[in-house]
């Protein structure tokens, strides 16, 4: 910040000098007013823009989010379809593969159209319906994609409109039951991400929460709530989930869980979250302890702001800095666990996809006689390349926000 | 003195936490419909009801709760759900030392592995050998262990046919998922030696070793060393948390019979007893860690003061 140096007076009680002490009053807020404040943020990010490693990285991660969420919308090959005769673990290739939706519409349209053109007492026309209820029920976009939601449909349809029924080719070549690697990865990022946003933010909330409770109360809670975080830490959480999810895919469980309408992997990405606050809260009870004595909390008592309103509205908003570098470090942790479980085969269940899970299907077909590398090279390489690029990110993110490395 | 009360309290804690372990999982267990005698098969319900009386099943739940308790203060786990003819104490038995072993050498390989690359990346700071080894080091962190085991697997055993595939008992059989165990945390380790080698190589004392006319070997390996551990063996801790997790993944990939692919194999297959032994064991193993590495914290450090 570059500084004006500010006009001084010596004190005379006089008009004249009153007059000038309101001049150079005045030039003062002038001066004030055209310096720009640079916030924490704008600053931060001034800085990040400097380093050029996690500006590749943010690039990089900005593109793998996009193919995520555009995923339906890419003309790919089914992730689920199976087709064991005669793609069954093709090496890469580039022949264009087709879908058949376009033909099947056509029927399907052709059929409605003769329905119509019935009269309402014909003989057949209980049985067109039937045939054209049985149609609609086996449609491609049932059997080719594993319950798409209303957004994934809908994306799913354009591409039906625009590129008809173009495949990109299997230039990841196919897996043990005849499905595209390449539509796999490209559906698993979805999960796979899905997890680490979802996870990350439970786990801000649970951590954020308590840290701030626990800083700002003090005394006793604090040091009641302290401990049970020591004890926590010391407790092996991941054999705990990886016992847990062993239960929760009990068939039965499963059905329990499902009645109650909560999905398996909502449960999963709900435990993950639940496991990696324990750092989160530690930081943020650091911080909120060597604020809770600042003026600015007094202020707010004054003016009679609750307790709750002092810790959410005043508190926390100060300690996001250094929640954000955790939140950099959180993520890919959190991906990383997924992968994780989802290899053990206690993550992400068929037909739901994601990389871990890509990655198990691949050390499974490895034999000696012979080496179906593109099964693991391409799921491994997206979760690395994720990894990576996340990790690059969050160091980038430390440094740009660390005050201790400013104008370096 | 001071140690002795140091090691009382972190027993004292240790044996809080191994209970809220077993409590949270005997509760969470019990909680959960569908027992581990609901397998595939549907039990006649004689047989059911011998099966209840063996593992102490039709029990009132606090009555099981403190039999169970009590049987595990005696160290005594009880028989397998799943492996016939088999007592958990007999297969943990059979399955640690396999399972240290692997840790072991994998720790090993990481802390050689990763305080060279340390220290030559520091003393050539910003040279080639630097710029490489950082940017392997923050590879070997991102990736996850089990796809550099499965590369390893395709580049080594199938293509180069270097190592076996899997299997247990030779050295051959060690290497590859030992290095591939080791790899991260030879990454994290690089790094931290790294930074600490950096900040120690300004100090002054270092310049008047290098005044009195030491060689740069003696100076680096004597003087600098020592003082740049430090952040090394505070990561110890948190390492051998991970190289337990590790362990898991890698012993399924390369079926080594360790701790690890037992306690994935109970959990798979609902096995209660053996999975709640196996949590337990890591639970102590893990505690006895963090404790070791605070104690050498103040041995190498002797301003640290013990809590």
């Amino acid at each position: 910040m570059n500084q004006t140096p500010i006009p001084t007076t010596d004190e005379q009680p006089d008009k004249s000098s009153k007059r000038m002490e309101l001049q150079r009053l005045a030039e003062v807020m002038s001066v004030a007013q055209s310096q720009q404040g640079v916030s924490l943020w704008s600053d931060g990010w001034k800085r990040l823009k400097r380093n050029r490693v996690s500006m590749l990285s943010l690039w990089t991660l900005v593109i793998i989010v996009v193919l995520a969420i555009i995923t339906p919308a890419l003309p790919l090959q089914s992730p689920i379809f199976q087709d064991v005769k005669q793609r069954e673990l093709l090496s890469p290739e580039f022949k264009t593969y087709k879908l058949g939706i376009v033909d099947y519409n056509e029927t399907l349209a052709l059929k409605r159209q003769t329905l119509i053109e019935m009269g309402p007492l014909d003989d057949q026309r209980a049985a067109l319906q039937a045939e054209i209820e049985g149609l609609e029920a086996r449609h491609p976009i049932n059997v080719y994609w594993n319950d798409p939601g209303f957004i994934s449909q809908a994306m799913i349809k354009f591409r039906i409109f625009i590129f008809g029924d173009y495949c990109i080719p299997s230039i990841c070549g196919t897996d043990k039951l005849g499905r595209d690697v390449l539509s796999r990865v490209c559906w698993g990022s979805r999960v796979s991400l899905a997890c680490g946003l979802i996870a990350t933010l439970v786990s801000l909330l649970i951590g954020v929460s308590y840290g701030a409770i626990s800083g700002y109360f003090g005394g006793r809670i604090d040091n009641i709530m302290m401990r049970i975080i020591d004890v926590a830490y010391s407790i092996p959480f991941i054999f705990i989930v990886i016992f847990i999810m062993s239960f929760l895919s009990a068939p039965k469980v499963r059905d329990t869980l499902n009645e109650y309408g909560i999905n398996q992997i909502t449960v999963f990405f709900l435990m993950i979250g639940a496991i990696y606050w324990l750092t989160m809260a530690r930081v943020v009870r650091g911080q909120v302890l060597s604020l809770k004595n600042e003026q600015f909390v007094d202020a707010a008592k004054t003016i009679g702001t609750s307790q709750w309103g002092i810790i959410f509205k005043h508190l926390v908003p100060n300690v996001m800095g250094i929640v954000i570098v955790y939140l950099t470090l959180t993520i890919p942790a959190v991906i990383r666990f997924e992968a994780f479980l989802s290899f053990l085969g206690m993550g992400v269940q068929a037909p739901d996809i994601s990389w871990g899970m890509l990655v198990n299907e691949g050390i499974q077909v490895i034999t000696p006689i012979r080496i179906y590398w593109w099964m693991i090279i391409f799921s491994g390489l997206a979760l690395a390349l994720t990894l990576f690029s996340l990790n690059f990110l969050g160091d980038g993110v430390r440094d740009a926000l660390d005050p201790k490395l400013k104008n370096r | 003195m001071q140690l002795l009360v140091f090691l009382l309290k972190r027993l004292g804690w240790m044996l809080i936490t191994v209970w809220v372990v077993f409590t949270l999982s005997f509760f969470l267990m019990r909680a959960i419909p569908g027992g581990p005698l609901n397998g595939e098969r549907v039990l006649s319900e004689s047989v059911r009801a011998q099966l209840e009386q063996r593992y102490n099943l039709d029990d009132p739940l606090f009555v099981q709760y403190t039999t169970h308790l009590w049987n595990t203060i005696c160290f005594d786990f009880g028989p397998s759900y799943k492996l016939q003819d088999f007592t958990v104490n007999e297969v943990l038995a059979q399955g640690f030392p396999v399972s240290a072993a692997l840790g072991i050498l994998g720790m090993t390989f990481a802390l050689l592995l990763g305080m060279t690359a340390g220290v030559v990346s520091a003393v050539c700071r910003t040279s080639i050998y630097d710029f490489s080894f950082m940017l392997l080091a923050t590879l070997g962190i991102a990736i996850p262990s089990f796809v550099l085991a499965s590369m390893a697997i395709v580049l080594f055993v199938f293509y180069f046919q270097f190592f076996p595939a899997a299997g247990w008992g030779e050295l051959k059989q060690i290497v590859l998922p030992a290095m591939c165990l080791g790899a991260p945390f030879a990454g994290y380790i690089a790094r931290l030696t790294r930074t600490g080698m950096l900040e120690i190589l300004s100090n002054d004392y270092i310049r008047t070793a290098y005044a009195k006319g030491l060689s740069t070997r003696t100076v680096i390996l004597r003087h600098a060393l020592r003082g740049s551990i430090l952040p090394v063996v505070s990561y110890l801790g948190p390492a051998c948390a991970g190289i337990l997790t590790g362990s898991l993944v890698l012993e399924k990939i390369f079926a080594i019979p360790g701790m690890g692919s037992h306690f994935i194999e109970a959990a798979l297959q609902r096995d209660f007893t053996l999975g709640m032994g196996a949590l337990l064991t890591y639970t102590v193993l893990l505690y006895v860690m963090n404790t070791l590495v605070d104690l050498s914290y103040s041995i190498i450090d002797p301003r640290v003061v013990l809590e």
